[in-house]
């Protein structure tokens, strides 16, 4: 786990460099924020499109419908539409790749 | 590292360790509730289990339910037991199954004589129970002498980023010191199973561990069912899980890095020896899972916990750890553990380990849980398929 050298509390984490999505630590509203990756603790400035709740998820990078969502190192579903990087993420656009049956 | 307290616990006559103390009235089947709960009413310091099946069950179904119901009388926390069924058979071959334990057992049965009989027959041995109960001492025990289980519920995404790798580091300095764990939820390591398969002992335990999942897997897909909202829950998606894959990867993430060395049937009777982390083939659903852990004999659970799932156990202490803020903030009274900080960077993993082995210890020395404070007394069965 990484700990700030500086004192700076992330307002998002990732599980590692690379994952195509980010966890918001805070409850975030549009715009700048920052946060890290916590196996790497690599910090990253990103601007976030959408309202993003405590806990929820938005793209570190441009996704297409049918690309693998990756957090942990490893595909957690696809996308069952565009998202762009900063966009929400949640089940409105992503699919279990396992179930195909579960969809919202 | 500040010195830890000594740990204490109840040693029973075969040498298990227990961290609590109860005198059980366990009804064999539903309609010996009443009976159980009435004994429970008149003799102080005993506790009743009912529960909603054991009557008109078959085959693998029949036997999970006697697994359960003799491995809570076996489990460690319990002192004695008195067990009360509606006819003899099937009350003997529970009171029979936690005899071997050599601890206190008597059974009751209620056709020839009616509840009325029966509650005061039963009264007089479990208060002969609960008195010889409370003169049993605590006595210094150690770590690898006590069963831990593990298992989380209502996760969100700050379970795999805080709480379930805290309930890490205590699995890896569980197992350091010699000591059991037992995980399960089977459905949910879909997408994460092969993780758990390349960390099976031998391929003994691998064929047997990709069995179970797939037999699981095979069962849920023949539904056909949409099982968004279930697996994942509601609760899970308002917290920010998206996926079953997504859900899966934050509760294996709970498990160490220790090898797995056995698979366990539900409720199965955990094998002395091998020492180590075993995967136990249960539901996900809270209740029921724990109940069967700590029907394999279980004593202590770790349940971490994202939006705040309140279970508890009658047997097991449950304790609570979350790195969610919000839960922190909206229900504290059911948290044992607040790891948010980990999400601030405020402290690392291995002292939020610390500060999980801190409660972990208090709790076995007989600090009360959230859950045991507030009544919290699950007690859940897992039914395989219809009764007869």
């Amino acid at each position: 786990m990484t700990s700030s050298k500086n004192g700076e509390k992330p307002q998002f984490l990732l599980h590692q460099d690379g994952d195509s999505v980010a966890v918001a630590v805070d409850d975030l509203m549009p715009g700048e924020v920052r946060g890290a990756s916590i196996k790497e603790g690599t910090w990253y400035t990103m601007v976030i499109n959408h309202e993003v709740p405590l806990g929820h998820k938005f793209a570190m990078v441009d996704l297409a419908e049918g690309d693998t969502l990756v957090k942990y190192g490893i595909p957690v579903g696809f996308m069952t539409g565009n998202a762009k990087k900063g966009d929400y993420i949640h089940t409105h656009n992503v699919r279990s790749a396992r179930w195909q049956n579960a969809r919202a | 590292m500040a010195e830890r307290p000594r740990l204490t616990g109840y040693r029973r006559p075969k040498g298990e360790v227990g961290i609590r103390n109860h005198v059980v009235i366990l009804p064999v089947d539903d309609i010996s509730n009443a009976a159980a709960e009435a004994v429970a009413k008149v003799v102080t310091g005993t506790l009743a289990l009912p529960h909603g099946f054991g009557r008109l069950q078959f085959g693998e179904d029949l036997e999970l339910t006697f697994r359960t119901l003799i491995g809570t009388g076996r489990n460690p926390n319990v002192a004695a037991v008195v067990v009360i069924g509606i006819e003899p058979n099937w009350t003997n071959r529970v009171v029979e199954g936690i005899a071997s334990t050599g601890k206190p057992v008597a059974g009751f049965w209620i056709e020839g004589k009616g509840d009325l009989q029966t509650i005061a027959d039963a009264s007089r041995v479990a208060q002969q129970f609960v008195q010889d109960a409370t003169e049993i001492q605590r006595t210094p025990v150690e770590r690898g002498e006590i069963v831990m289980s593990i298992k989380c519920g209502e996760s969100d995404t700050t379970t795999g980023l805080g709480s379930c790798p805290t309930v890490s580091q205590a699995v890896d300095r569980w197992v350091a010191a010699g000591g059991s764990v037992i995980f399960g939820e089977t459905s949910e390591l879909t997408g994460g199973e092969h993780l758990i398969a390349d960390r099976c002992i031998d391929d003994a335990c691998r064929i047997a561990f990709q069995k179970t999942y797939d037999d699981c897997i095979a069962v849920i897909e023949a539904t056909g069912a949409n099982l968004l909202g279930s697996q994942p829950t509601q609760g899970n998606i308002s917290g920010g899980l998206t996926t079953i894959e997504e859900k899966a990867l934050g509760n294996i993430a709970k498990t160490g890095t220790v090898p797995v060395v056995g698979v366990l049937k539900p409720a199965e009777l955990l094998p002395k020896e091998p020492k180590g982390l075993y995967f136990m083939d249960t539901s996900s659903a809270a209740a029921e899972c724990v109940t069967l852990m700590a029907a394999a004999g279980a004593v202590v659970h770790l349940f971490p916990t994202g939006q705040g799932n309140v279970i508890g156990n009658p047997i097991e202490p449950v304790i609570k750890v979350t790195a969610n803020p919000k839960t922190v903030a909206t229900m504290s009274e059911h948290v044992d553990v607040d790891v948010t900080g980990l999400l601030r960077f405020d402290y690392t993993l291995e002292q939020a380990g610390d500060k999980l082995m801190s409660v972990i210890d208090r709790t076995i020395n007989g600090r009360f849980t959230a859950a045991e404070a507030l009544g919290h007394r699950e007690y859940t069965f897992t039914k395989l398929y219809i009764s007869a």
